[in-house]
């Protein structure tokens, strides 16, 4: 496997209190293939992604637990001198905001140059013409003569796609993408998403695709991991959690999205709110909010089940995944 | 006097009321100066150049488009926040940009907006009984002042808040539940139209659904007409009557949901449905995708003759030259099918693109055996 989080867990000391964003996640990917992270804001999903990569603000941010397993090594226990090394070689990240993680003060074509002139050791003007391959390979045309031009001269697919070269720029073996199209519009965010997935074929990397939109999951995931208060509740091969999900969570995250193809009745609605993070419910963190809550729910954390679909590649944190899996609303 | 026959003059009698709101040759355009003192304008950012539209009494209807495409300018026009550079909007038969003083007043009362961000649409100084109740300082006839502490609550109520959160502000509250605030504001002065302007887009996937099912039970409650703004397709297509899709400050086709999700005739229209993220991985597999090459074009200088021909994979000569309207098609003009509906293309043809869904009676078969 070529990156392993095992049982991770990250806190925030805060002046109202502790903030437990992550409470022992556990997931895996191999090279070639795409993770969808699947959460709401405040799962932890992104907070995740920042402890693999290394820049998690710390503090307020703490890692209390846990592994992160990069080609066999615990990256927890490397110096910041050897993680610095890791983190824009062999693993890289997109941002949701693009605009905002350029730098507006320097042509695209020195940021992306820039790759080559620490971390290669490469001349400024070797470093420009890689800066301009690399912007033909994400498809900006005429790159050539835009390589000079500042961030706030592209359109927001543009300027995706640089960030996307400069993911790409030392060839990592991991991609983490953190809302990579979110704040784009539809047919630009399509695409985006189909040059990220032609460029991990092309280069057999791992992508961990961060996300809130199950559109986008079932459109390019292999496989998904869904985060709710910090922890993972459930996991499975893309096609199977749509088909039959074994958590409530996820289960009612797929009725209450509306859908394209036929004009719905009432949505399905999950009561209540996500938890606060300073005091998740005990038990279960979404009993206050499930409708299929029992008194077990509310005293013991479920463990992540196994669910016995032949393969062992589904889990879920349910103490009634069976049913969850059985129950048929429509 | 005999019933004329097949005339549009014998179908508008027919129909159970005029038009709420009527919208004809809208058009805001912001002028581009140069110069510090001598300000020289030197041309304009087209936002809205041409766009017409009704809404019917009880009636949503959805206006669709990317970032850019004139949507939001349309819905401050409406509510009176933006002037138009020229056209007309009429509401109830009178037109209200021509409105000022009093009678302004009394017709934004029965226009009103919930808009997207719930963080920056609300005052953080202020608490939720004054954001609610503020309308009624500018309304005074709506509700007298010892009336209106209470008539907050109910609001409150309605909205589906704790009526003792009166006194709590804005930091208080999540996401999702300041927009109920924003919807209660906009609902305080009883008004017949609410402009809502991506009022979903800021929330969570959970949370969604909950102010979507509000919006819907409010509409019934109080007889409410709602423009609905939004660039998610499947969310307008759930709330609305009736969807106009909007590029580059035009609308380029309008119909019933059905007709422009099911008989999409605009290549614009056909691009965006097959690019939605559909969430079933099944339907991806038989399920045709129209990439659209570049981005949308700036509206400071907007492409001639058809303003999409520059993405467009039917353009021809005649699309740069003429502009094309928006009517029905010639080609489905004698056709009564959901095809005949408004498109301004002018090679317009049939395209499904949404995946067709089977009866769901044999779906639910299928799984339920699949998991024995």
């Amino acid at each position: 496997m070529l990156l392993e989080v095992r049982d991770l867990h990250v806190e925030f000391r805060t002046r109202d209190g502790v903030a437990k964003a992550v409470n022992g996640v556990t997931y895996g990917v191999d090279a070639g293939e795409t993770l969808a992270v699947l959460g709401e804001s405040g799962s932890g999903k992104s907070v995740t992604a920042q402890a693999v990569m290394g820049i998690l603000d710390t503090p307020p941010g703490k890692i209390t637990g846990g592994e992160i397993l990069f080609q066999g090594e615990d990256l927890l226990t490397f110096k910041e001198e050897d993680r610095r090394k890791v983190r824009g070689a062999q693993m890289a990240m997109i941002f949701q905001d693009a605009l905002s993680s350029l730098n507006p003060v320097l042509s695209v074509g020195d940021q992306l140059g820039e790759m080559f002139t620490v971390h290669r050791g490469m001349s400024r003007k070797d470093a420009r013409t890689k800066a301009i391959e690399l912007m033909e390979r994400v498809r900006i045309p005429a790159a050539a003569q835009r390589v000079r031009d500042y961030p706030h001269q592209f359109s927001g697919g543009m300027r995706q796609r640089i960030m996307i070269a400069m993911a790409l720029a030392l060839e990592p073996a991991l991609i983490i993408a953190d809302e990579p199209t979110t704040a784009l519009d539809v047919t630009v965010q399509a695409q985006v998403m189909d040059l990220l997935a032609e460029l991990r074929r092309e280069l057999d990397m791992g992508l961990i695709l961060i996300t809130h939109d199950l559109g986008v999951v079932a459109d390019v995931a292999d496989k998904i991991a869904v985060m709710y208060a910090g922890r993972i509740v459930e996991s499975a091969p893309v096609h199977d959690i749509y088909k039959a999900p074994a958590h409530p969570y996820t289960k009612g995250l797929l009725e209450s999205i509306p859908r394209l193809d036929q004009k719905g009745r009432e949505l399905y609605a999950i009561k209540g709110l996500p938890p606060n993070l300073m005091n998740i419910p005990p038990g279960c963190a979404f009993n206050p909010r499930c409708p299929m809550a029992q008194d077990i729910c509310r005293t013991d954390v479920p463990p992540l089940y196994e669910v016995d679909t032949g393969d062992g590649t589904r889990r879920s944190a349910c103490f009634y995944w069976r049913e969850t899996l059985d129950a048929r609303t429509d | 006097m005999p019933a004329p026959t097949e005339t549009t003059e014998a179908v508008r009698p027919a129909a159970t009321t005029e038009p709420i709101l009527e919208v004809t040759g809208l058009v805001k355009h912001y002028p581009l100066t140069q110069g510090i003192l001598l300000k020289k304008q030197v041309g304009a950012v087209r936002a809205v150049d041409g766009v017409d539209f009704t809404l019917d009494a009880g009636e949503t209807l959805g206006i669709v488009g990317e970032s850019g495409c004139g949507k939001s300018t349309v819905a401050r026009m409406l509510v009176n926040l933006e002037k138009p550079t020229a056209g007309v909007i009429r509401y109830r038969g009178e037109d209200i940009t021509k409105l000022s003083g009093r009678a302004l007043k009394a017709v934004r009362r029965n226009i009103q907006m919930v808009f997207q961000d719930p963080y920056t649409s609300l005052n953080p100084r202020m608490t939720v009984g004054d954001i609610i109740g503020e309308p009624y300082e500018i309304h005074p006839e709506v509700a007298p002042k010892g009336d209106r502490r209470r008539k907050v609550q109910d609001l409150l109520d309605v909205v589906g808040l704790n009526p003792e959160y009166i006194n709590r502000y804005p930091h208080q509250f999540s996401g999702g539940q300041r927009q109920r605030i924003g919807i209660a504001r906009g609902l305080a002065l009883r008004p017949e139209i609410i402009v809502a302007d991506e009022p979903v887009s800021a929330l969570d996937v959970s949370v969604q659904a909950q102010v979507i099912n509000l919006l819907d039970r409010l509409q019934s409650e109080f007889a409410l007409s709602y423009v609905f703004i939004a660039h998610d397709l499947s969310i307008v297509r759930h709330i609305s009557d009736r969807v106009g899709v909007m590029y580059l400050g035009r609308i380029v086709e309008t119909g019933r949901d059905a007709e422009i999700y099911d008989h999409p005739t605009h290549p614009y229209t056909q691009a965006l449905l097959s690019a939605v993220p559909v969430p079933d991985p099944e339907a991806r597999a038989h399920r045709e995708r129209i990439i659209l090459t570049g981005d949308v074009p700036s509206p400071a200088n907007p492409p001639s003759g058809c303003r999409f021909r520059t993405r467009c994979w039917k353009a021809q000569e005649r699309c740069a030259l003429e502009v094309p309207l928006l009517a029905v098609p010639a080609e489905f003009r004698l056709t009564t099918g959901p095809a005949a509906h408004d498109s301004a293309c002018h090679f317009a043809e049939e395209k499904r693109v949404v995946p067709v869904e089977e009866p769901p009676a044999e779906g639910v078969d299928d799984l339920a055996n699949g998991a024995k």
